[in-house]
């Protein structure tokens, strides 16, 4: 009988609220394998290792490391059992040296005193091992580069001895040099008995490193396979699964000929040279992967970033331009639903009512600048109404309504100013199935009246019934743009990976 | 309609106003002479300065900013006004007109320089601070001067009414301050950029010309206030009104303002002037010396704005 693998989960479930985003997930690593887990958006391999590193506590199921029972409540927990996790954003602390983040958590100390020698000393080991050995010790973390940050982060989960190494998108940041020493590192790692369990979106480096492969789909376990077994184009496929079926028979388009927005090679960070053109009544859908620069591109059409190059025109507009802040696209015509309405979506502590009206208080609430308190009222109660918006009263706080309640506040703000073209990013969000229906019926009603849609989303079942056309983004390019008849889910899938694949 | 509008200014004011009233009771039991016509008299005629300064600060916090620098800019303005009318002889509007746009400007250049270069209040307004304080002692060559009775009618009583000109103002101030905050699309804007100034400029609306004009706003309350103390003092004082700032503050926070931005009403800081002001005259009534004043003045700040904390986490719990 084979000694038990490394790590084993059985039955692993989360739900938040209504919302299973992982079901049922067994599956287990074995020591001296670097493991790839493989996913599209959503798919749960983010919570998947969350549970793992004891981030965050499943709803039930259970783990078994080296054969003991493992169910760590919180990340130290889950470090002292020896599993350590390098989230792709960073946790260092820029402020500190080097060294003084790679041993932050047990500093060598005499007397009370730091004992810098000592700490120089460890450091230095941890680095040459690692083969950082152009960083120097007590240089402050935030004079590096991205690429070095991400090295020295992912040394710092090193410098602690662990058996369990878990790497969410550790290159998304690394040069081609840093990466092959990352990789290096990994199958030394490897080859003296760790088992690492890699994300990654780029299929080449998963087919180049990795032992093995473990596919999720929708929060469910697909299957494991050998990785030399695997092409990429099948990997892809696996990701992908059934094609969903693109109901062409309810959807009527309501594009009309003339262009409502055109956008003419936008640059804008990482967005580089993104052209397309809306027709009015038009719904086009845009999706990628996390990180392929989406709501950049929105955030770029609606000045909110301001673009390096390239140009945006709005219909009838025979020259175009950047727009240098939101107003301006405002002004323009542009409204822009953000993904995130928490952080700049909504005001949580005001009512309803002012957040209805806060983009038009001026423009149709108000005389000689004095608000027009009736009128408010009215169009707040009516946009509550029509929305079937959950609440006590157009006077209750934003921030105590649920979150599909909250997105009908921040859609209706941007109904009530009007606009030809409506930006949506992810505007369904962790909202029910019926506000979420809510929301699909209004973006018909606003195609069906001519306006514009560009809606952004993970969700490709949300623009399938939703979109006249899908553009996929891949690196902070448009890679594709398929229009209802020639869409499938595969195709999608390869579109979004295909920057990733050489 | 009205019953309920009613009831919602008592739930708003009403904990105030309990303090405030408590505060006149616990003084009008401890001293015989405290609730007496003059005495409230006295309360009322010195409340003006601070309570303009109140009202300014109230929308600067309200916006998430804070300014420092209204102690300074109210010396700067009164030795404006003082060497205007004592040394040049002009008369007291046109000397105000020039003192409230001294004071403006400075405070327009608080607002500029802080959203402009996107430094905190806290630094533009603490240099403006010093600025101000130096630029009032070159007005003056460090002198106080003395104007007399050509000021001294705005701060005394009229006949009949036992309220001064100044009080009169400043209460016109705290009224048009509120109607302001809450009729107007620039108090909705204030507001709503001490929420969230993110939200608000993702929803199109360009917040720098409201942040830099509540500045400015602060400022001219600050020539105001400069008017007022003058004519109570009968003097410009270049070393007057030093600290004063924090007790403005202290006013909004009393009335709960809070200094993260997005919330206050001017009304409440009137009332945290008031309190203030009952807690200094009442204390000297009984005889309690300077130095305990103080330590009780500071208790009650803290006590109130742990009320405030206690009372908005449990109407969030609920």
């Amino acid at each position: 009988m084979m000694s038990a693998p490394l790590l084993q989960t059985r039955g692993l479930t989360k739900r938040y609220g209504g919302v299973t985003v992982l079901r049922d997930v067994s599956f287990e690593v074995r020591s001296g394998e670097i493991h790839a887990l493989l996913g599209a958006n959503g798919a749960g391999k983010s919570t998947l290792c969350k549970i793992i590193s004891g981030l965050v506590r499943p709803t039930s199921g259970s783990m078994r490391l080296v054969g003991d029972d493992y169910d760590p409540p919180t990340k130290q927990h889950a470090e002292t059992a020896g599993v350590e996790i390098v989230q792709q954003e960073l946790n260092l602390i820029g402020t500190l040296s080097v060294a003084e983040n790679l041993f932050l958590t047990r500093l060598p100390q005499r007397a009370g005193m730091l004992h810098s020698r000592l700490l120089e000393e460890q450091s230095r080991e941890v680095l040459d091992r690692f083969g950082l050995n152009d960083v120097r010790a007590h240089t402050l973390v935030e004079t590096l580069g991205v690429g070095r940050q991400q090295m020295v982060e992912i040394a710092t989960a090193l410098a602690r001895q662990c058996r369990l190494l878990i790497l969410d998108e550790p290159t998304a940041a690394l040069s081609g040099r840093e990466s092959e020493q990352l990789f290096g590192h990994l199958r030394r790692l490897r080859d003296s008995g760790v088992g690492i369990l890699y994300i990654s979106h780029r299929l080449d480096e998963v087919s180049a490193l990795t032992d093995r492969i473990t596919i999720l789909r929708d929060g469910k376990f697909v299957a494991t396979h050998a990785t030399e077994s695997m092409t990429t184009d099948l990997m892809v496929e696996r990701m992908s699964g059934e094609s969903l079926g693109s109901d062409a028979s309810t959807h009527t388009s309501h594009a009309r000929e003339e262009v409502a927005l055109s956008v003419r090679s936008l640059d804008c960070g990482m967005v580089r040279e993104v052209s397309l053109d809306v027709r009015s009544g038009e719904r086009l859908g845009i999706t990628g992967l996390v990180g392929s620069g989406r709501t950049e591109l929105l955030r770029a059409i609606f000045g909110a970033e301001v673009a390096t190059s390239g140009e945006v025109a709005l219909r009838g507009e025979s020259r175009g331009r950047r727009f240098r802040s939101p107003s301006e696209a405002v002004a323009a015509g542009i409204a822009m639903v953000t993904e995130d309405r928490k952080q700049n979506g909504l005001l949580l502590s005001q009512p309803i009512s002012t957040n209805t009206t806060l983009s038009s208080l001026r423009k149709r609430f108000s005389r000689w600048g004095l608000i027009d308190r009736r009128g408010e009222q009215n169009v707040s109660q009516q946009w509550v109404d029509d929305l079937e918006t959950r609440c006590e009263s157009i006077d209750q706080a934003v921030g105590t309504l649920s979150g599909g309640n909250q997105q009908k506040v921040a859609v209706a703000k941007w109904l009530v100013r009007d606009a030809d073209v409506f930006l949506f990013d992810e505007p369904t969000r962790g909202i029910d199935v019926a506000a979420r229906k809510r929301i699909y019926r209004l973006l018909e009603s606003l195609a069906r009246s001519g306006k514009a849609s560009v809606i952004v989303s993970s969700d490709l079942e949300e623009l399938f019934e939703t979109c006249d056309a899908i553009a996929v983004m891949c690196n902070g390019r448009l890679a594709a743009t398929f229009p209802r008849d020639q869409w499938s889910q595969e195709k999608i899938m390869q579109a979004c990976f295909s920057g990733y694949v050489k | 309609m009205t019953n309920s509008r009613w009831t919602q200014s008592l739930l708003q004011y009403g904990g105030l106003l309990a303090v405030l009233v408590l505060l006149i009771f616990i003084f009008s039991v401890s001293s015989e002479n405290f609730f007496q016509t003059s005495t409230l008299v006295t309360i009322a005629n010195q409340v003006p300065d601070l309570t303009f300064l109140a009202v300014g600060m109230t929308l600067v916090l309200i916006v998430g900013g804070i300014d420092l620098s209204v102690g300074s800019l109210l010396a700067l303005s009164s030795a404006v006004l003082g060497v205007l009318m004592a040394h040049r002889g002009w008369s007291i509007w046109p000397s105000l007109g020039v003192a409230m746009l001294v004071s403006g400007v400075g405070g327009m250049i608080n607002g500029s320089l802080s959203v402009g270069f996107r430094i905190p209040s806290f630094i533009v307004t603490l240099g403006m601070l010093e600025m101000a304080r130096g630029a009032t002692k070159v007005v003056t060559d460090s002198q106080s001067v003395y104007i007399g009775s050509r000021v001294e009618w705005f701060g005394q009583p009229l006949p009949g009414i036992l309220l001064s000109p100044a009080f009169l103002t400043a209460v016109l101030a705290v009224i048009i301050g509120q109607f302001v905050l809450t009729r107007t699309v620039f108090g909705r804007y204030c507001v709503a950029i001490g929420t969230n100034a993110e939200a608000v400029r993702m929803s199109g609306i360009r917040s720098a010309p409201y942040s830099i004009a509540v500045f400015g706003i602060s400022g001219l309350m600050c020539g105001l206030a400069g008017l007022a103390q003058t004519s109570r003092l009968s003097t410009a004082d270049p070393n007057g009104a030093i600290g004063m700032e924090l007790a403005a503050i202290a006013a909004c926070v009393i009335g709960g303002t809070s200094l993260m931005g997005g919330r206050g009403s001017v009304i409440s800081s009137f009332i945290g002037v008031l309190i203030i002001q009952v807690l200094r005259t009442g204390l000297a009534q009984i005889g309690v010396s300077d130095a305990n004043k103080q330590i009780i003045t500071g208790l009650v700040i803290v006590v109130a704005v742990m009320l405030d904390a206690v009372r908005s986490h449990w109407g969030k719990s609920k």
